[in-house]
Parts: structure tokens; sequence; C-alpha cells
């Protein structure tokens, strides 16, 4: 130990290497993280961000390399012994029982006995402490997205950690809830805490990182003070090469009425679902709607509404092309040239364990019946005809595989889903609704699916995108409308719209009198 | 130490092959751990018990004539346990089968054409189809377990059969003794070589059945909506699929083979309709489905490995003297191992010797 105390960082790496089969998913990194920074860990889907950090939590064995804490090579063996040593984390898919309240969540999360009041009283502090506004007796099914992260945090918090790993936090977040997580993080560093910060999202990054650790394939390729960077040299950084930008000129004007809600309302099937409350939309051919809003305010069930996997109850609340078509299932729907793309790729827009060419009958063997299946009544699957569109889709969409039809679940998501928006592009469909398109994407292929959807607009078709992401949004939208507890704030042109009123529309200020912000109601938005 | 599982990325095929055989083997030793607590060699109680049965001409007759009914219902079972539904009462099924094919001789003894045998047939199937649409009813329409109702059906079905042969379908010339009439010649299922044993024509149907049901399977839209359901009910449901017509086409279709195996063994090996017509084969081909990794061609293969059990129980109570329930005993251990062993095709199992480190306490 010849560094001194202020140089040595409280964390470090060195040719950490995991290796799955023959794929290594992370490569000799090495990474230092310094008491009191907030250091952003960067890179597309698949890079390795994940298995990096499981193996500094303990989740995953290094196949090789060592980590060392505070100077001192250390073995963290499980997730028992990262939190032991000062490690905490807050995962982006969270791990909490919705029927339990937040004390008991906390409680379960830790180890040995302490009284539950104890928990609570903690919890409290903290949160008044922190910015993170919590009442520990509150159940989290009732909770929003942005309180369930809450508890994550409080929960490591608890811990007394030295350096927070907080895996894609803001994701799910609205901008106004973003702001809030961003001031806790600063308090955090304030006391010389350090926090590893995973996103993909490079304003973000720039705006609160100190340092940055740009991962691609496996391998570092590039540590940097982010703030002297621009967006777009981070990007090549993450990426190998320059993203595309999205051109959505040449969108021309709207065409037909192609999809038309009216008043429609939807009683919610569960406990945990949103209820729809007279939801108006109408999408012409040629446009792009985007439906902007927080994750669990109706996205889902509105989707399976417009995709007849939900029927309504009377006929005209849904017009595909002027044909009362609410009481109509979803065959008949794709029947009449429309195309659905959902939000959960594993199990409801593919099953994992099938092949590509399977999937690819799944969605399509009633539009394309004359094409995939022979035999007359016996209804025999084509498999030549099917291979070939499967070998078209994936050249189309460059899904990048290593078997010729692998089983979908062995794709990475964002091959995945480059597939899956392909198969329905492949189709030529008249309208489209997809529900957030480039979710846990890379960039690279986040652009292709967004050029794909401008461009079937530009076609002459309608589509309708449902999407937490406002990058995207702004991207590829004509008009813009927010849902909000199952409510749809009406579409306003995407040219005048600002991140501050879709803001305050996802807070649910649907009758907010025109644009722009207004201070009082953003307070309130909180 | 303790024994971790890790999930595989992707399933292993070798263990997908190899499971069946681990399991079989385990079966064995376990089984000769039993012989042994009782007292026998195990090596010989063994060989009498799974390889002398097969070694005479009349018994690997006798093999087949329990394969057939053992095989027929796994096949409907595969497609039923394939779709996610999971039908636990084909015994109940195969006692309708061969109660409702049985009336067309027993009720009317003078019809005897070349359409007398395919009529009963036809019935068996409608009976045993009819038993399985009701679990099919209550699961789509009240959302009751199927399991349950289709278990609980069994011994309704078992009661009405006593309740018949001994009430209104005795023999009335039969001394008393429960049972019906015997079947005249054109109401019973030939036998394939009859100089040699009693191997009947219910092996050829119960092939050809899996056969077809394997091509469907594998090769069809419908079995692609069976696999997709059963995989996945909300992607099917995606798909446009309907789980409400795949439970009723899942529960009619192994409801129909049960249905069919019922009549084949009544008409086939039995002779006439009698108290009980089945020793628990609606339950075994659950076993055998599983044995046979839900793969109609697999049940084939599966459904002679259990028939040699119940064979190995009968000779075990003639040469060794020990109940023929250790034949029960045998279907049991071999399911638990297969479904046991099945683990390893997803995951990995670790032995860990590590002792666990103080303060991370429980969670270590």
């Amino acid at each position: 130990m010849d560094t001194n105390q202020t140089e040595r960082p409280l964390l470090e790496t060195r040719g950490l290497t995991k290796i799955f089969g023959s794929l290594r998913a992370c490569d000799s990194i090495d990474l230092a993280i310094a008491p009191g920074e907030v250091h952003a860990l960067l890179g597309e889907n698949g890079a390795g961000k994940s298995t990096l950090v499981k193996m500094l939590f303990g989740v995953l064995e290094p196949s090789a390399g060592e980590i060392l804490w505070k100077g001192t090579p250390v073995k963290i063996g499980s997730p028992g012994e990262a939190r032991a040593t000062g490690v905490g984390m807050v995962f982006q898919h969270f791990s909490l029982f919705e029927a339990l309240t937040v004390a008991e969540n906390i409680a379960l999360a830790l180890d040995g006995k302490v009284p539950i009041e104890k928990i609570s009283d903690e919890a409290r502090r903290l949160s008044v402490e922190y910015g993170l506004p919590l009442d520990p007796s509150a159940h989290v099914a009732d909770l929003s997205v942005g309180e369930r992260q809450r508890i994550e945090i409080v929960r490591a918090l608890l811990q007394n950690p030295e350096l927070i790993i907080l895996d894609e936090p803001t994701s799910v977040l609205t901008p106004q809830e973003a702001d809030k997580l961003f001031e806790t993080l600063a308090k955090l560093k304030a006391e010389g805490r350090s926090v590893l910060y995973i996103s993909h999202r490079l304003e973000e990054v720039q705006r609160i990182c100190d340092r940055a650790t740009v991962l691609r394939h496996g391998k570092v390729t590039g540590a940097c003070d982010p703030r002297n960077e621009t967006p777009s040299s981070l990007a090549r950084m993450m990426v190998g090469g320059e993203v595309p930008e999205i051109s959505g000129a040449g969108l021309g004007e709207p065409g037909e009425v192609l999809v038309e809600v009216n008043k429609l309302s939807a009683p919610a099937r569960t406990p945990f679902a949103v209820a729809l409350t007279d939801v108006d939309l109408t999408v012409r051919a040629g446009e792009v709607i985007a439906i902007a809003g927080v994750a669990g305010n109706g996205q889902s069930e509105l989707f399976d509404v417009l995709s007849g996997e939900v029927t309504v109850s009377h006929a005209d609340q849904i017009r595909i092309a002027g044909v009362a078509a609410g009481r109509l299932g979803i065959t008949a729907r794709r029947l009449m040239g429309c195309s659905f793309v959902p939000e959960e790729r594993h199990g409801h827009a593919a099953v994992p364990t099938m092949s590509l060419s399977g999937n690819l009958v799944l969605s399509r063997y009633a539009s394309d019946r004359s094409t995939f299946l022979t035999g007359g009544w016996l209804g025999l699957i084509n498999t030549g005809p099917v291979a070939t569109a499967t070998k078209r889709i994936s050249s189309a969409m460059d899904v990048r595989k290593s078997l010729v039809d692998p089983p979908a679940g062995s794709l990475s998501g964002g091959n995945l889903q480059k597939f899956i928006v392909g198969r329905e592009l492949d189709r030529k469909p008249r309208v489209l609704v997809v529900n957030q398109p480039t979710w846990g994407v890379d960039a690279g292929a986040a652009s292709r699916i967004r050029q794909a959807l401008v461009d079937l607009a530009k076609s002459g078709s309608a589509v309708i995108v449902i999407s937490q992401d406002l990058d995207e949004v702004f991207e590829i939208a004509s008009s813009i409308s927010v849902i909000n507890e199952g409510r749809l704030s009406r579409p306003e042109p995407a040219a005048t719209m600002t991140r501050e009123r879709i803001g305050l529309l996802m807070g649910g200020f649907h009758d907010g009198a025109g644009h722009g912000v207004d201070p009082a109601g953003a307070a309130h938005a909180h | 130490m303790r024994i971790e599982l890790q999930k595989r990325p992707v399933p292993s095929p070798l263990y997908a092959v190899l499971s069946p055989f681990i399991a079989l083997g385990l079966t064995l030793v376990a089984g000769g751990i039993m012989f042994m607590a009782l007292g026998k060699n195990p090596f010989d109680a063994l060989y009498s018990f799974f390889i002398e049965p097969l070694t005479e001409v009349w018994s690997i007759h006798e093999l087949t004539v329990k394969a057939a009914p053992l095989i027929l219902i796994a096949v409907g079972l595969s497609v039923c346990y394939r779709s996610n539904n999971w039908n636990i009462g084909a015994e109940g099924q195969f006692i309708m089968g061969g109660i409702l094919g049985s009336l067309v001789p027993i009720l009317m003894p003078g019809f005897q054409t070349w359409l007398t045998l395919p009529l009963m047939l036809v019935l068996g199937m409608i009976g045993g189809a009819a038993w399985g649409a009701i679990p099919a009813y209550l699961k789509t329409r009240f959302n009751t377990n199927e399991i349950l109702t289709s278990l609980m059906l069994v011994y309704t079905a078992q009661l009405f059969l006593d309740w018949l042969a001994r009430g209104v379908l005795r023999d009335p010339n039969g001394n008393n003794f429960p049972g019906s009439i015997r079947f005249p010649e054109a109401a019973r299922l030939p036998e394939i070589i009859p100089s040699q044993g009693s191997a009947h024509y219910g092996l050829v149907i119960a092939i050809l059945a899996a056969i077809v049901i394997w091509f469907m399977l594998r090769f069809t839209l419908n079995g692609f909506e069976v696999r997709v359901l059963g995989a996945n009910p909300r992607a099917g449901r995606f798909a446009g699929f309907s789980q409400t017509r795949m439970a009723f086409f899942a529960f009619l279709l192994s409801g129909g083979l049960a249905g069919l195996a019922g009549i084949a063994e009544v008409s086939g090996a039995i002779g006439q309709l009698r108290e009980t017509i089945s020793p628990g084969y609606g339950f075994t081909a659950i076993i055998v489905a599983f044995l046979g990794r839900l793969n109609p061609l697999g049940a084939i293969a599966a459904g002679f490995m259990l028939a040699l059990t119940y064979l190995g129980g009968e000779a075990a109570q003639m040469t060794l003297g020990i109940s023929d329930k250790v034949g029960r005993v045998f279907q049991g251990l071999l399911l638990f191992f297969v479904l046991g062993c099945d683990t390893l095709i997803n995951y990995r199992v670790r032995l860990v010797w590590r002792k666990a480190t103080a303060p991370a306490g429980g969670k270590a």
C-alpha cells in the first residue's frame, strides 16, 4: 500500500473478467471509483454493464481478475457479503412484494431480527434526511414507480453503504421525479459516499456524473469526464460509430382517419391494473402519434384494447378505417391491416423457447395464411416460406444471431426487438400500434427501430407509439398525447409541445390551460 | 456444505436425452435398496422383476396388452399437459369410455356385424371425451381447478361402473356374480397372433394414434397452438389463440383417447364389463407421459417401460412372495426421479463447500 489515503480509490477492479461459455461478457475490466464521486457506467445493452455490477455485488463470481476495496483485495461471494463490505445496490427491476407495506419490504431485505417499528423509524428518518418522501406503513401496491424506487434506495441506505450502485434509475421516472433523485444523489455525494450510476441517457450522465467509464462488447472503450464531452462523442464511444439522426422530415399532410377511439372507458381487470377513462383518440394515415407517460398509468391496458386482446363493451368505441371494431379480437383486427408490438418481448410478443420462425408464425399465421400455411384443412406450417420470411426480416432489420433460426430467448433484447418490429413491418401494415418500442434496447438498434416507424408513417400508415422515453417521443412523433391514470390528454403537435408541459401532464394536470410551465403546478406535481 | 442450482443459459440437450435414463438408473438403485430392506437379494429380485418377464413369448404378449392402454392414454395426456391443461382424471375417462362402448354388445347382443366393433370404439371415445368435457367446462366457465375436478370425477366413474356391473348391466345368467354378459365375437377386439398369445389390436391403435398426434404437434398450426399456449398463455392470446378453446380441445382429445383405451381394454383384453376394468392405467399413464417427455413417440417407449412394472409386480408376487403393490412403488419411484432429473435440463447442480460467513447471516 504505497498510495496515500486521498488518492486511493474506494473500489477498484483489475482485469475483471467474466466468461459465459465462449462469450466474454466482461473482458479485463479496469475501473476505479474514488470516494465521494458519482461515477457513470455507460454502454449499450449487452455491453457488460449488468455483468460487471453483478460481480461487484456478489451475484456473479468473476472468472478472472480481482476487486480491491480501499486498496485491499476482497472476495465478494454474495449480496450479503457485498452489503457487509459497504456496497449497496438499487436494481432496475424492483424486488418488492406489492401486498406488504414499505417497512415490511425493507425488513425482508435486512439480515437479522430488527423489530419492525425500529425499521419504520429508521426508514422515516432516512427518507426525510435524503429528501425521499416515503410512508413506511403504506402498501407497496398503492405506490407509484418513483416511490417504489425510493424504497429500494432507502433499503440500500439502511446498510450505511459507502458505495451505492444504481442501475438505470431514471428510466421509470418523470422528469420531475428524476430531478428529486438527482438532489438525493448530490446529498449522498456531499457525505463522501460514492455512486456508481448506470445509464444510457447521455444528458443525465453529463449533468450529474464526475467521471464516466464506457463499455462496449465487454471491454472498456473510454474513460472520461462526461462534462468535457458532447452527447455525440459519448454515443460514439458507446456504439463505436456515429448514431444516425432520425429524420422525421417528410411526414406529409395526414390523410384519412384510420383509428378512432370514442369515449372509451374500461374498468380495471385486476386490483393492480389501471382503469381507462374517457379515452378519445384519432389517428390519420401518415401520422405518428406518441403517447407519453410514466409506466403503470394505463399504457398496457390501452394497448390491450387497441390490439383486441381485450375487447370493449361497444363495438363503435374503436373504429378501424371506419369499421366498428371494438368487439373484434386481435386476429380480426390483424386481418383489417393492423399490426401490434406489445411492450414485453419475452412471453407476450414472442415465446422465448420457440425459434424465430415459430415466432414469425405466431403473429402472422392468419394474415399470411396463403403463404405460411399449406395442406388445406390440415393447416401444415409451410416451413420453406416461413424460413425465407424469417431471413428477409432478419436482414432487413439487421438482427444479429449466431444460428440461422435460434430460439427467441437466446437473442439479446435489442436484437429480439428488432426482429419483432421487423416481423410486423414486413406485412406493411396500415395501422401499427407499438408499446415501448425501444425499452431496454441499445442506441444503434433503437435508432433503426425509430427510423422504421417514421418510414412506415411516411408510406401512408397510421402509427401509434406508446413510450416512456421522451427523447424518442420528440424524435419521431407528429403529435404527442400524455396518459395519466388511465386518462389521455388531447394530442398536441410535437412542434409546440415542451418537456415541461409533458411533465405536468404526466403529473395529472390535464386541464392546466395553455402551454409552457406553470410554476405553481410544477410544485404540486411533486 | 450446500447444494446450489444454477440456471443454465440454454436448456441442456444432453440432459434432455439422458434424464429419463438417469431416472431409470436411480429407480433401480432405490428399488434394490427396498428389496434389500425386505430381506431379498436385490440382484435376483430386480432380475425377476424387470428381466424375467421379457424372456418368454406369452409374457411379451402380456406386456403389449398392458402397454397399449398406457400408450393410448399417455399420448392424449402429452397434448393436454403441453397445452398447460392438467387432466388427472384419465382413469375416469377410461372407465366411462369402457362403459359407453360396452352398451352396444350388452344392450344389443344380437347386433353382430362388421359395424359392431367400430361403433363400440367410437362410442368409447365419445364417452371418454364427454367425461373429459366436464372439467374443461368447469375450468373455462367457473375457473375451477381442473386437477381437482378431473380427479374427483375418477371416483364418480369408478362407483358408477361398480353400480352398473353389480346392478342393471349384470348378466342375468351369471349366478349373481358381478359383471355383464360375455361379449360375442363380433364385439371383441381381435388378437394379433392368436396362436401365440393375447396381444390384441389395441397396441396397433395406440401406436397409430401416437404417430398421428406426433405429426399434429410437430407440423400443424393446431400443434403450434398447443405449444404456444402451453409455453406462454399471454403470447398465445397475442397470437389470437383462445385458451378456452384449447382447454376443450385438450380435454376432449385426452378424454377421447382414454375412452378409446377403455373400450379397447374391455373388448380386447377382458371381454365383458366388470366392476373394475383398470389396474390404474389412467394414473400410470401420467408417469408414461412424463417419462416420454410429453412427446407422443416417447410415450411408446415409456408405455412399455411402465407396462413392465405391472408384470414385474405380478412376478414379484409369484417368485419372491412379496406384494404386487411393489409395482406401484416402482411407478412412484420412477415418476419421482423423472421429475427430479428434469431439473438437470435447466439447472446445473453445484456443491459449494464453504462455511457460511458469520456476519453475512442467513442470506449467505
